[in-house]
C-alpha cells in the first residue's frame, strides 16, 4: 500500500474545466481598479455556468474598460475594436455566427458619449449580447475628464465640477428595448456574480451598468463614483439569486416578497424585496424606480427589468441553423440556371 | 440627309411624373430592333417637381457613352422647355406638348406639336391616372416618327408591365393613340430613322448596381449591412431582392444570408468587419460621404487584417455635393482611407459586366488578402442603363483565403502566430471563432506576430513592413489592366472606370477625324502592376483621362509608380458632374497635342 498522500482532485465545473482555464492575460489596469474586480466576476460567472469558452466571443470598444476582454477567457476569440463601435462589430460577428455567446465590454464614455448611437440601436434590436458598461464616470486613459454618466455636481480630481446631468444608461436601455437591464457595483461580488450569470442565461440584449470606481482619477472626496460614495449611496434593491437550470436547488423565499423570473434557458432568477409588488417585466415600474432613486441622490442596484421571452434580433432574421460563416459554396452560390434566368430577363 | 440608327433622344420631364416606364419602353424597343443603345437618367436630388432629363443614345457602331449633342427633344416640362429648345443645334427635331407653343421660338428646327391632354382624356377615363399614362403617348409618336416597330414597343411594354394587365392595357392604349395621332398629323421623320440591325443579339440591358448585386449573389455574400445613400442604395436593395428570391434554403425555407439596415455607415462597416472576422462573407455599399465615415474602421480592417468588401458608388463631392451627379473623385481618399500608414486595394469596374465580375472577385480578394477592398463604381455606371454581353457563370471556386483548418493547425502547431508570415507573401493565417483552431485577440492597437499587445518599435515596424509585402502580393491577385498597344502609336491613353466607353469612342474620333493613332491602357485595380510603368515608358506622350478636378489617379501613380516615367503624363479632366463623353476626351487630348 502506498502511503503517499492522495492528490486532491482539482475543482472543475460541469464541463470539467478548472477556473484557471477561464482566465486571460495579466491585467495592465491600475491596482484596485473596479474593472479588475468585474473581470474576476466574469471569469467566475462563465466558470460557474460551465460555458465553453470556444463558444464565446468577447468584444470591446476603446478605453480602460475595453482593454479588459484580454484579461479573461484566453480561449475565446476577442476583438478590441474602435471607440464607441463595439455594438456594430458584435452585431456583425453574431450575424456570421448566431450560435456564439457574445460578451461586449464598454465604458461610460465608450457607450454614453461616442458610442451613444450604436448603443441605442443595439438595444432597439434586442441583439443577444451581454453588454457590460464598466462605469466610472470619467475617461481614465486620457487622465480623468468627465464622461456623460458623471453626476451633476460631482467633482473631478483637478477640482472642476460637472455641470451637466448624467445619462442613465439603464433607463435608456429599458426605454430603447433591451430585455435584461441591471445595475451593479464592482465591489458587490455576490450581486454582480448573480447578475452576470442571469445575463448569460438570457437570450436578448442584457445591459449591465456596473459602477466601477477609477482609483486613479475618480476616487476622491467630492466624486460621486468613488468607492466611499458608492458604498454609502448604493440602494441595493434586494438580493439577486440566480439558480441555473442545471442546478437542482430550490430557494426558500417569502411569498410576496420575491419575484421568480423564469429565464429563457429554464434557469430561475429570484429578485427579493425590490418593492411590495414590483414587476420586473413592467417598463414603467422600472423607469419610475430608477427615476426616484436618482432623485434621492442614490442609485439603485439589482435587476430592474427582464423580458425573458421577447424575440431576439438573430431569431427574427430566420437564418439557417448552420452559422452563415460555415456555409458551403453550394449553399451560397446559386446554380447556373439562376444566372441564365436573370440574363433572360434582361435581354 | 437621313441618319439611320445614330441619334440621341432627350426626354425632358418633371421628376416624379412617371416617365420612367415610357423611357425604358422606348430604349428597349430600339434595343430589340438590334440597334445598340444606352440610357442615361439625369435627375435632380428631389422626390418630385424638379426637372429631369432622360437621354437615349442609339448608335449603329455600338458607342454607348454619353453624346453631348441632342438630336431629338421630347419637351414635356413647361419649366425647362424654352431653355431646352434654345440650346439645340440647328436641324434638330422637337416633339412637344402643344400648349407650350414652342415652334415660335426658332425656325431652324423641325417641330411636332402633340395635344397630350386631349389624347389622354380619350384613352384614360380615370383623371388621376392621366399624368402617368400621358407619357406613353410620346412613345407612340416617336415610334411613328422614327419608324420603330410597334410590335417591339408592345413587347417592351409587356416586359415592364406584363404582370399588371390593367396598367398594361391602359398604357398600350395610350401608346397606340399617340401613334395614331402622329400618323394622322405628321409624316415620318426624313432625318432620323431606326432600322433593324443585328447588333444586340445575346446582349442585355442592365444598370451597374444591379450587375454588382448579381456579383454579390454569385460571389456568395452572407452578410449585408448598409445605410441608404444615393447613388448606392439600389445596389444593396437589389442584392436583398435577389437574396430573398434565390438564397432561401429549399429544405427549411430559411435564409442563407443576413441583412441589416444599419443606423449609419459607421455601424454598417463595423458590422461588415465583425461579420468577416467571424467568418462571414460580408459587404456594404455606400458613396463618398459614407466612405468618409468609414475611415476609422477602414484603418482597423487594414491593420487588424480583417476582410471587408465596400462598394463606393461615387457621386459628386465634396460634402453633399451633387448627390445625383457622377464623378470619379474619391480615388485618392478611398485608396488611403484612414489615418496612419494605410492603403487599400481598389477595383475599378469599367462596365456593368465588370461590376458583376469585380463584385464577385472582391470577396475572394478581400478574404485572400485579409483586408478591406473597395469596388469603385460611380453613379453613371451604377444607376444608368448599359448594354452589355450577358454575364457568364463563375468557373473559379469561392476562395475563403488562409483560414486555419484542422490540418493546418496540426502542421503549424504551437508555432502559429496570427500575424506571422509563414509563406513569404505577407499574408498570415487567421483562425475563426467556433472552430478547432486556437483563438487570438484582435486589436487595432500595436501587436506582435503572436497578436499580443506590443509597443515595441521592432514589432510595430515588422508588422508594417509585412503589410507592405502583403500589398505587393496584392499586385499578383488584382485584375490586370487591359492594354491595347498599337504599333507605331506615340500617344498612349490611360483611363479607368466609367470613362472607358467615351475613351474607346474618342480613339476612333482621333484616328478617323484627326489622324492620331493611340494606344490605350485601362486600369482595373490599385495597386498598379508592372504593365502600367511599361505602358508609360513605351509612349512618347501619355494622357490620363479622369472624372475629377485634381487628377487623383495621377497622384496615386506618382506616389506608387515609376516617378521619372510618370512625369510625362498629362491629364484630361472632366468634372462637371455629367457623364464623360467622347468629344470632351478628344478635344482635351487635341488641345494638349497642339499646345
Amino acid at each position: 500500500m502506498s502511503d503517499a498522500p492522495a492528490t486532491p482532485a482539482k475543482k472543475t465545473n460541469r464541463i470539467g474545466l478548472e477556473l484557471a482555464q477561464y482566465r486571460g492575460s495579466k491585467t495592465t489596469l491600475c491596482a484596485g481598479c473596479g474593472h479588475n474586480a468585474i473581470t474576476e466576476r466574469i471569469i467566475d460567472a462563465f466558470y460557474e455556468m460551465g460555458v465553453d469558452a470556444k463558444k464565446v466571443i468577447k468584444l470591446s470598444g476603446i478605453g480602460c474598460s475595453s482593454k479588459s476582454p484580454a484579461y479573461f477567457m484566453s480561449q475565446a476569440h476577442g476583438f478590441n475594436s474602435v471607440h464607441g463601435r463595439m455594438p456594430s462589430v458584435a452585431t456583425g460577428a453574431l450575424l456570421a455566427n448566431k450560435t456564439m455567446l457574445a460578451i461586449g465590454v464598454s465604458g461610460d464614455g465608450d457607450t454614453g458619449a461616442i458610442g451613444a448611437g450604436q448603443f441605442m440601436h443595439t438595444m432597439r434590436r434586442n441583439l443577444p449580447l451581454i453588454y457590460i458598461v464598466e462605469d466610472n464616470g470619467c475617461y481614465g486613459l486620457t487622465k480623468g475628464q468627465f464622461s456623460p454618466t458623471a453626476d451633476q455636481g460631482s467633482k473631478a480630481k483637478n477640482g472642476v465640477v460637472n455641470e451637466l446631468p448624467p445619462l442613465d444608461l439603464c433607463a435608456l436601455a429599458i426605454e430603447l428595448g433591451a430585455t435584461f437591464v441591471a445595475r451593479s457595483f464592482s465591489g458587490d461580488k455576490k450581486q454582480l456574480l448573480s447578475v452576470l450569470k442571469a445575463a448569460i442565461a438570457h437570450k436578448g440584449t442584457a445591459l449591465i451598468d456596473v459602477i466601477s470606481p477609477c482609483v486613479t482619477f475618480n476616487d476622491h472626496e467630492g466624486s460621486t463614483k468613488s468607492y466611499a460614495y458608492v458604498k454609502d449611496h448604493d440602494d441595493i434593491l434586494g438580493e439577486v439569486t440566480f439558480i441555473p437550470y442545471f442546478e437542482d436547488l430550490t430557494v426558500d423565499y417569502e411569498a410576496g416578497g420575491t419575484t421568480n423570473v423564469k429565464m429563457h434557458d429554464g434557469s430561475h432568477l429570484y429578485l427579493r424585496k425590490i418593492a411590495e409588488d414590483y414587476n420586473p417585466s413592467d417598463k414603467m415600474a422600472a423607469l419610475k424606480l430608477l427615476h426616484e432613486t436618482a432623485l434621492r441622490g442614490e442609485f439603485a442596484t439589482g435587476v430592474f427589468y427582464v423580458q425573458p421571452d421577447a424575440e431576439d434580433f438573430l431569431t427574427s432574421l430566420n437564418t439557417v441553423d448552420t452559422p452563415l460563416a460555415f456555409l458551403t459554396q453550394d449553399q451560397v452560390r446559386p446554380p447556373k440556371a439562376v444566372l441564365d434566368q436573370l440574363m433572360e430577363g434582361l435581354k | 440627309m437621313s441618319v439611320v440608327n445614330d441619334f440621341t433622344i432627350q426626354v425632358a420631364t418633371v421628376n416624379g411624373s412617371g416617365s420612367n416606364t415610357a423611357n425604358l419602353v422606348l430604349l428597349r424597343s430600339i434595343f430589340q430592333m438590334g440597334v445598340p443603345v444606352s440610357g442615361k437618367n439625369l435627375f435632380p436630388s428631389n422626390i418630385a417637381g424638379l426637372p429631369t432629363w432622360f437621354t437615349i443614345r442609339a448608335n449603329h457602331r455600338g458607342y454607348i457613352a454619353r453624346k453631348k449633342e441632342i438630336d431629338l427633344l421630347v419637351a414635356m416640362n413647361a419649366e425647362t422647355a424654352r431653355e431646352d429648345v434654345l440650346s439645340l443645334e440647328p436641324g434638330c427635331t422637337v416633339v412637344y406638348d402643344e400648349p407650350l407653343k414652342l415652334s415660335a421660338l426658332r425656325d431652324d428646327l423641325a417641330f411636332f406639336p402633340v395635344p397630350y391632354d386631349k389624347i389622354v382624356a380619350e384613352v384614360c377615363p380615370d383623371a388621376k391616372l392621366r399624368k402617368l399614362v400621358k407619357n406613353m403617348i410620346y412613345d407612340g409618336v416617336l415610334a411613328f416618327l422614327l419608324s420603330i416597330d410597334l410590335a417591339e414597343m408592345e413587347k417592351a411594354l409587356d416586359k415592364q408591365l406584363g404582370k399588371k394587365p390593367k396598367a398594361m392595357a391602359l398604357n398600350w392604349g395610350a401608346l397606340q393613340a399617340g401613334h395614331k395621332y402622329a400618323s394622322e398629323h405628321f409624316k415620318p421623320s426624313e432625318k432620323y430613322k431606326v432600322e433593324r440591325l443585328n447588333k444586340t443579339a445575346g446582349k442585355i440591358l442592365v444598370e451597374g448596381n444591379a450587375a454588382a448585386a448579381m456579383g454579390c449573389l454569385f460571389g456568395g455574400v452572407t452578410v449585408v449591412a448598409w445605410y441608404p445613400i444615393t447613388p448606392s442604395s439600389s445596389l444593396p436593395e437589389t442584392v436583398i431582392s435577389y437574396l430573398r428570391k434565390y438564397r432561401m434554403d429549399p429544405k427549411t425555407g430559411k435564409a442563407t444570408f443576413a441583412v441589416v439596415q444599419a443606423e449609419d455607415e459607421i455601424a454598417a462597416i463595423g458590422m461588415v468587419i465583425g461579420a468577416s472576422w467571424a467568418g462571414g462573407r460580408a459587404m456594404t455599399s455606400t458613396s463618398g460621404p459614407g466612405v468618409s465615415l468609414m475611415s476609422e474602421f477602414s484603418g482597423l480592417a487594414y491593420y487588424a487584417e480583417v476582410p471587408a468588401v465596400v462598394f463606393n458608388v461615387q457621386r459628386v463631392g465634396p460634402s453633399t455635393g451633387l448627390p445625383t451627379r457622377t464623378a470619379q473623385a474619391d480615388i485618392l481618399s478611398t485608396a488611403v482611407n484612414s489615418h496612419g500608414d494605410t492603403k487599400h486595394p481598389l477595383l475599378l469596374p469599367g462596365s456593368v459586366e465588370e461590376c458583376y465580375e469585380m463584385a464577385m472577385a472582391s470577396f475572394d480578394l478581400s478574404e485572400r488578402l485579409q483586408t478591406i477592398v473597395y469596388v469603385m463604381s460611380d453613379l453613371d455606371l451604377g444607376m444608368n442603363m448599359w448594354m452589355s454581353n450577358a454575364f457568364t457563370y463563375p468557373t473559379k471556386a469561392i476562395d475563403r483565403g488562409k483560414v486555419l483548418d484542422e490540418a493546418k493547425v496540426r502542421e503549424l502547431g504551437a508555432s502559429w502566430g496570427r500575424y506571422k508570415d509563414v509563406d513569404g507573401d505577407g499574408i498570415p493565417w487567421r483562425s475563426l471563432p467556433d472552430t478547432k483552431a486556437p483563438a487570438y485577440f484582435t486589436r487595432g492597437s500595436g501587436h506582435n506576430e503572436m497578436a499580443a499587445y506590443s509597443e515595441r518599435p521592432e514589432d510595430y515596424k515588422n508588422n508594417l513592413d509585412r503589410l507592405a509585402r502583403k500589398f505587393e502580393t496584392a499586385k499578383s491577385l488584382v485584375p490586370q489592366p487591359v492594354v491595347d498597344v498599337v504599333t507605331g502609336a506615340k500617344v498612349g491613353i490611360i483611363g479607368y472606370g466609367s470613362s472607358d466607353f467615351a475613351i474607346q469612342e474618342s480613339r476612333d474620333q482621333l484616328r478617323e477625324q484627326h489622324g492620331l493613332t493611340t494606344s490605350y491602357l485601362r486600369l482595373r485595380a490599385y495597386p498598379f502592376t508592372a504593365e502600367l510603368d511599361d505602358f508609360i515608358r513605351r509612349h512618347e506622350r501619355v494622357y490620363l483621362v479622369e472624372q475629377n478636378r485634381d487628377a487623383q489617379m495621377l497622384s496615386l501613380i506618382l506616389i506608387d509608380g515609376d516617378r521619372t516615367e510618370s512625369a510625362k503624363i498629362r491629364s484630361v479632366l472632366h468634372y462637371s458632374g455629367m457623364p464623360i463623353d467622347a468629344r470632351s476626351v478628344t478635344d482635351g487630348i487635341l488641345a494638349k497635342e497642339r499646345a
